[in-house]
């Protein structure tokens, strides 16, 4: 995008950006939206020079992510607290909890990990490293168990201990299967027999996913209410606009974004500096 | 969504039917629509460029067969170029003359190596090899520990040690001899392209093991940025094949496109499943279709062509065109259905049915049961359903081990689809949405 700063606008400048968005997964009819919004802008503005058409774009993208309610994720002081995080097989869900619970565990929580991965070999194993490292409890079961006994079981010794947060590991499942899928459901309904104790669903989706993305969120969203986003594996160079058809399309904002598989590379989730980092 | 790539091209030949050849504008209206459809399937960008001027190249200088619309000669030649660019030996690893044959598997975090590793070892030992697989991730907590289970399942012996990936390698090399193996599968920590220090340690594994097969791990689901990895990996340690993991799932797969333009070697096998048994050499007809959103056509030819009596077609044909289709030759057709196997998987390859049909679950005990209410009733009366009154239907519910309602709902749905037969002339194109509904739930 650099090579066309301070250009006057014209149509290669167009093809250029559909281009870039393109390039950033961000998909056919998104991408469309958004240029005919900035086209539109750019006449009613009468801007001409590619610097301030891609401005404007920015502005586009960051208003698209920002449409949403907020980005916190809920913790209820006093209150039993889960968060369950579900995906496609290898989006990263394992080493985002394990992150995440070192983050919570700073804050100042008390963490309990509920290893109900039980499908995947050595899911639980490494999901027990990672409770060893950031000093969190780990429920697991048995390889093959129940994962719906291993959540029961989390959510009973984090009240036993009053525990502030249950992190809720899922086996990775492509939404096109309908049993596993059911699965799934079954466990968020093993969560809510606790009413008001799942306060977030969150989709984890690798930076890297085409538009296969939409698809993945739009089944997970209607069989578990998914509550955002965890953007993962964004320190390569996959952009992960597939994020952008995502809140457009069924609404659900992206709450964090990993960067790494340090313990400290996990952020809050920032519209602007996304926008900024597609046309890099 | 766009509709598939057939209907796109329908829609600008419609027009030109009746012309012989193709024109220079008619070619860059075509490409305009290839490239939408490759960018849906998610194709990388300078992919669907190379990938589209082959494509223009082979269209205008071909001759318009007679047989052949306008637009089923460009699918055709789209078709080809991409079975052709998809092609190559597959499922087929390069034999060391001197044992053992060394794999490697590199790959992006989550692309599904270690799962690959796994299921290729038992592909392998099913082959009458003697595998031994080498856990060399030494980086995600857990991963040694997980290549050790699934080696434990697949009954393949196993080695891995806590130093360097290099030296994992090293040793495993030493541990290959010492057992008699002949090959050896090595799992590597997954990696981001751009990360230099983790690229040198791959390269250092490869140093070591001098691998014969190094193999790049890609997930199907991958996006635009499938090229890039590929590129750099290839750079990194020279590529020899590919393997595509999880297209169980529905997306388009179009990264395969973009590796294979980019790394110029055969896709070798692909990863269908859960299961360790879901593996199987890659078929670049069927990856074409998919990508084109054409359904898996040949597989489904291949798999009528086994299961149906090409007698028995012929008649049911001459029946549905006389609109005299009973319940009996529902049963035959039903019969002939199931042959092709579970009825999920050959409505999932059908091109054209929409995606609410194909994502309904169809349970293949509602074929069975509808199966048995149609045995339980005579000749009479699957020649004639008008006759079926009360106790009949207590009867044939109770032969069936099925309910009353089911009956009924079997008859109402199959006296439906008559009517809608005969109002559509059987034979000729339905209009959309004027699809007859199957007396089978969820169809």
């Amino acid at each position: 995008m650099r090579g066309i700063a301070g250009r006057a606008v014209d149509e290669e400048t167009w093809e250029e950006l559909e281009e870039a968005l393109i390039l950033a997964d961000v998909g056919l009819p998104t991408t469309g939206r958004l240029l005919d919004a900035v086209r539109a802008r750019a006449a009613a503005e009468k801007v001409g020079d590619t610097d301030s058409v891609v401005a404007i774009l920015r502005e586009e993208i960051a208003a698209l992510l920002d449409g949403s309610t907020g980005r916190d994720l809920v913790v209820e002081p006093g209150e039993p607290n889960v968060w369950l995080f579900v995906g496609v097989n290898g989006v990263g869900k394992t080493t985002t909890i394990g992150k995440l619970a070192a983050q919570q565990s700073d804050a100042g929580r008390s963490v309990v990990l509920a290893a109900a991965d039980t499908f995947r070999a050595a899911a639980a194993e490494q999901l027990q490293l990672w409770g060893e490292r950031v000093g969190a409890a780990v429920v697991r079961g048995q390889e093959g168990a129940d994962p719906g006994s291993v959540i029961y079981d989390a959510m009973a010794a984090a009240s036993g201990r009053s525990a502030d947060l249950v992190l809720v590991d899922t086996a990775g499942r492509l939404h096109t299967k309908v049993n596993l899928m059911e699965e799934l459901k079954k466990l968020r309904r093993i969560v809510d027999r606790t009413a008001g104790a799942c306060k977030e669903v969150l989709l984890v989706i690798d930076a890297t996913t085409g538009q296969n993305g939409l698809a993945q969120a739009r089944q997970f969203a209607e069989a578990v209410d998914v509550t955002g986003i965890a953007l993962t594996k964004l320190d390569g160079t996959a952009k992960g606009g597939i994020v952008l058809a995502i809140q457009g399309e069924l609404g659900i904002p992206v709450k964090i974004v990993g960067v790494g598989e340090g313990v400290d590379d996990l952020m809050a989730f920032d519209p602007a500096e996304f926008a900024a980092a597609l046309f890099e | 969504m766009f509709d598939a790539l057939s209907e796109r091209f329908e829609g600008i030949f419609g027009r030109l039917r009746s012309r012989g050849r193709l024109t220079p504008k008619d070619l860059d209206e075509v490409a305009r629509e290839i490239r939408l459809a490759l960018i849906e399937a998610d194709v990388n960008l300078r992919a669907i460029m190379q990938f589209i001027a082959r494509v223009k190249e082979q269209a205008s200088g071909a001759e318009v067969a007679k047989s052949l619309s306008p637009a089923q000669q460009v699918i055709k030649i789209v078709h080809d170029e991409l079975v052709a660019t998809l092609g190559g030996t597959t499922g087929k690893l390069t034999m060391s003359p001197k044992p053992p044959t060394v794999v490697m598997l590199a790959g992006l975090q989550g692309s599904g190596k270690t799962t690959a590793a796994g299921k290729l070892a038992r592909l392998l030992k099913a082959q009458g090899l003697q595998p031994l697989l080498v856990g060399a991730d030494l980086q995600r907590p857990a991963a040694v520990e997980q290549l050790r289970i699934l080696a434990e399942r697949v009954d393949v012996p196993f080695y891995s040690e806590q130093s360097a990936p290099a030296d994992v390698a090293r040793g495993a090399m030493e541990e290959a001899a010492r057992l008699g193996r002949n090959v050896v599968i090595v799992d590597t920590a997954g990696r981001l392209q751009i990360d230099a220090a983790l690229m040198d340690e791959l390269r250092g594994v490869r140093d070591v093991a001098m691998p014969h097969n190094t193999l790049l791990v890609v997930d199907a689901m991958t996006g635009q940025e499938a090229v890039n990895v590929a590129e750099a990996f290839n750079d990194a340690v020279g590529l020899d094949g590919v393997i595509l993991t999880k297209i169980d799932g529905d997306a388009r797969g179009g990264a395969a496109l973009s590796v294979k333009e980019v790394v110029g070697k055969p896709i070798l096998f692909a990863g269908t499943g859960e299961n360790l048994e879901d593996f199987e050499p890659f078929h670049p007809d069927r990856m074409a279709s998919r990508i084109l959103g054409m359904g898996d056509v040949l597989t489904l030819i291949e798999k009528a062509e086994e299961a149906f009596d090409e007698e028995q077609v012929r008649k049911a044909e001459a029946i549905l065109r006389q609109g005299q289709f009973d319940l009996d030759d529902f049963l035959g057709q039903l019969q002939q259905v199931k042959k092709m196997g579970p009825l999920q998987g050959v409505i999932g390859m059908l091109p054209g049915v929409p995606k609410e049909v194909k994502d309904a679950q169809i349970d293949d005990r509602e074929l069975a049961r509808v199966e048995a209410i149609i045995h339980s009733m005579t000749m009479e009366e699957r020649r004639n359903p008008a006759i079926v009154n009360g106790s009949r239907r207590v009867r044939i519910a109770r032969g069936s081990g099925t309910t009353t309602s089911d009956v009924n709902n079997l008859l109402k749905q199959f006296k439906q689809m008559q009517q809608m037969m005969r109002g559509m002339g059987f034979g000729r194109p339905g209009k959309k949405g004027k699809r007859p509904r199957l007396p089978v739930p969820g169809l």
